[in-house]
């Protein structure tokens, strides 16, 4: 069996800088992690190719630096590395994305039984690469699985979606974007990792190798654009209260304690003190 | 066909948890103010078996024309089948914007739906709008703290855009209105979903919800550690209320997913709100549209929550709590 897993390098901080002038993250100044959701998705392949005899290949569409990562997912236990990285890329929104995640899986692995993705990304959170990827190739597909089981051509899976625990069937070729629920990634040793460093190589695709011009990246391309980034306004001319702690406490439950006793819908006052001991 | 059709906007109806989840009503809201500056009417889609209910509903909350397709073949949601549906319902009639509730079922749907009609989608919006030049404006938080992003699709149609459940508010209800309703039969010659549904139940495990408690706690990163966090749980029950918590607290584990609040969590509106050594990141305020009244603790008096809050509190976040705690004792007449 042949399985694809589609993932992402997603900076480790989650307060990056915005390039204000184009809108977009500053990607360059973030050491990366393979994002949670995809290495969850990795985890789910692995398994599957420990019970069915399967390889697995391992695509990231992103800079030069994500091939670290594509490293550890071969030390996890990936069989084949691919990096699409090139600036005419830079910037995509999911729409773009999707479309060249296909065209390198065309290219690379037209043979797939499953693609697996991450439900979603730490850094965008949109959900929406997965989906549109299912649509670009044409594919029977579910979102945020927590459980497969595989019977020859047919895959079974389990999910929980808006409180409604589901099952579904599909037959291979399928696609899925796996949860975080199930699926605990597994530990990969320094030395695994070393070796995955030395021995396996990761093949480096540029968009003229996918058959994408500039010019055909911009009419199949992204279909949003980012008009500018702002900072929120605070809301509230507030009133502000400083101090001891036992002093503000109690300033602002005695300019508060009503209003709030109405709301818990019981009495909240300050008790005179009769007993002098 | 007439030529000269009324731009339209139409919302995704998701009925399935309407109890729990008002999002669809909400997005008619919305849309309807919308509509005004484009001169559109605001259209609710519904797809399903026995929907009378909700053709009712979405009426009385705004909607000017329903389009409805009541089929047993319906009975349960599927992207697959809802895809076919909208894809050829949008081909006919051309949507100027598609709003859809961002449901864990809308998720999944509007990217490929997006995809199927070539056109771009924004995910989660908080707000939306209309431009100058009269494309949908849509406000989405960006990665990096406080950042706002607005975000338009000029060239294709229709515009998509996903929203969080209550982000806007709902219209109240007026039986007295009128819709066009257009009751369609389903269409023939639909491709047959290649996925297929083999069990389906109402989870059993009971959602643990804040979205309906009247005082919240909620707790960020600057609580220090899961010990002093636990504090929080004490003076909500004090107040009656619910713990909630920031993206960091639940990752470091001091409080479980499902009092996450924020764009990736809980919507909440409580009458109170109590927040404790938290920063004010988009992502979290996002869930706090409808707070009332804001109590804020920070140690920092630049933090954006603070100049969120109806009262600003400058000092530490446990020290504040453990005050709160005794002096509420003292006070509170049972
Ligand atoms: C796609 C995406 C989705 C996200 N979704 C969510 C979401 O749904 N919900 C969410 O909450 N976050 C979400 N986040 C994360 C969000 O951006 C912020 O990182 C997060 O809300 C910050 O949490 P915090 O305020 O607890 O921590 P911090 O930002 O670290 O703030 C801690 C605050 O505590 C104060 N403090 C420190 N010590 C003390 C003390 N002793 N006493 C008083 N104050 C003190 C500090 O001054 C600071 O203001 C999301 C991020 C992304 C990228
Ligand atoms: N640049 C990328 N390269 C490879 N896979 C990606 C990329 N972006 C998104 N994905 C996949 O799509 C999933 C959902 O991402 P998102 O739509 O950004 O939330 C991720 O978990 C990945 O599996």
């Amino acid at each position: 069996m042949k399985l694809v897993v589609c993932i992402k390098q997603v900076p480790k901080v989650t307060e990056l800088p915005w390039d204000e002038k184009t809108g977009t993250l500053r990607r360059d100044l973030a050491s990366g992690m393979m994002n949670p959701a995809c290495k969850h998705a990795l985890e789910a392949a692995l398994q599957i190719k420990e019970n069915h005899n399967a390889s697995i290949t391992v695509i990231t569409m992103g800079p030069p630096a994500a091939e670290e990562m594509l490293r550890e997912a071969l030390a996890m236990g990936a069989d084949e590395a691919i990096l699409i990285c090139d600036w005419l890329l830079a910037g995509s929104d999911t729409f773009a994305t999707s479309l060249v995640l296909k065209e390198a899986i065309k290219k690379q692995c037209p043979k797939f039984d499953l693609i697996l993705c991450g439900a979603y990304t730490a850094d965008s959170e949109t959900a929406q690469v997965g989906p549109q990827l299912a649509e670009e190739l044409d594919l029977p597909a579910a979102a945020y699985v927590e459980k497969m089981e595989i019977t020859g051509k047919t895959l079974r899976v389990r999910r929980l979606v808006d409180n409604f625990r589901e099952t579904l069937e599909m037959e291979f070729p399928a696609l899925v974007t796996v949860s975080m629920e199930n699926y605990k990634p597994r530990y990969t040793s320094l030395a695994g990792l070393e070796n995955a460093f030395d021995q396996k190589d990761v093949s480096v695709l540029d968009a003229k190798s996918l058959g994408l011009s500039s010019s055909s990246i911009e009419q199949k391309g992204s279909r949003t654009r980012v008009r500018k980034v702002f900072l929120r306004k605070a809301q509230k001319g507030n009133v502000v209260l400083q101090g001891a702690a036992s002093n503000v406490v109690h300033e602002f439950l005695d300019r508060y304690q009503r209003k709030i006793g109405t709301v818990i819908g019981k009495s909240i006052e300050e008790k005179k003190q009769h007993d002098d001991k | 066909m007439t030529t000269n059709r009324r731009k339209s906007i139409w919302v995704f109806g998701d009925y399935r948890n309407y109890y729990q989840n008002r999002v669809t009503l909400q997005l008619i809201a919305r849309a309807v103010a919308l509509a005004k500056t484009i001169n559109a009417e605001v259209c609710a889609l519904i797809f399903g078996h026995e929907i009378d209910e909700w053709i009712m509903e979405y009426t009385a909350h705004g909607a000017d024309r329903i389009l409805a397709i009541d089929d047993p073949a319906l009975k349960s949601y599927s992207t697959e089948k809802y895809l076919a549906i909208i894809e050829r319902l949008a081909r006919e009639r051309d949507p100027e914007i598609i709003l859809i509730g961002a449901t864990d079922f809308g998720r999944e749907f509007a990217p490929r739906l997006a995809k199927r009609l070539k056109t771009g989608l924004s995910a989660d919006c908080v707000g939306l709008d209309i431009t100058e030049d009269g494309l949908l404006l849509q406000i989405a938080p960006s990665f990096g703290g406080n950042m706002l992003a607005e975000i338009v699709t000029e060239f294709h149609r229709p515009q998509m855009a996903t929203v969080r459940p209550g982000t806007f508010k709902e219209i109240p209800h007026d039986y007295e209105r009128t819709a066009i309703v257009e009751r369609l039969p389903l269409m023939k010659g639909l491709p047959k979903p290649r996925v297929r549904l083999i069990e389906y139940e109402r989870s059993v495990e009971k959602e643990h919800t804040i979205e309906n408690a009247s005082v919240i706690v909620c707790g960020g990163r600057g609580m220090g550690n899961k010990e002093k966090f636990k504090k929080l749980q004490e003076l909500a029950r004090l107040l009656g209320g619910d713990v909630g918590a920031t993206r960091p607290v639940v990752y470091a584990g001091w409080a479980e997913h499902n009092v996450l609040v924020g764009q990736a969590g809980k919507h909440i509106k409580p009458k109170i709100l109590f927040s404790f050594g938290i920063s004010g990141a988009i992502q979290h305020t996002a869930g706090l549209g409808e707070a009332d009244f804001i109590v804020a603790i920070n140690k920092n008096p630049q933090a954006t929550m603070l100049k969120m809050a109806d009262v600003a509190i400058v000092g530490d976040a446990s020290d504040v709590v453990n005050n709160l705690i005794k002096e509420l004792k003292k006070r509170i007449r049972e």
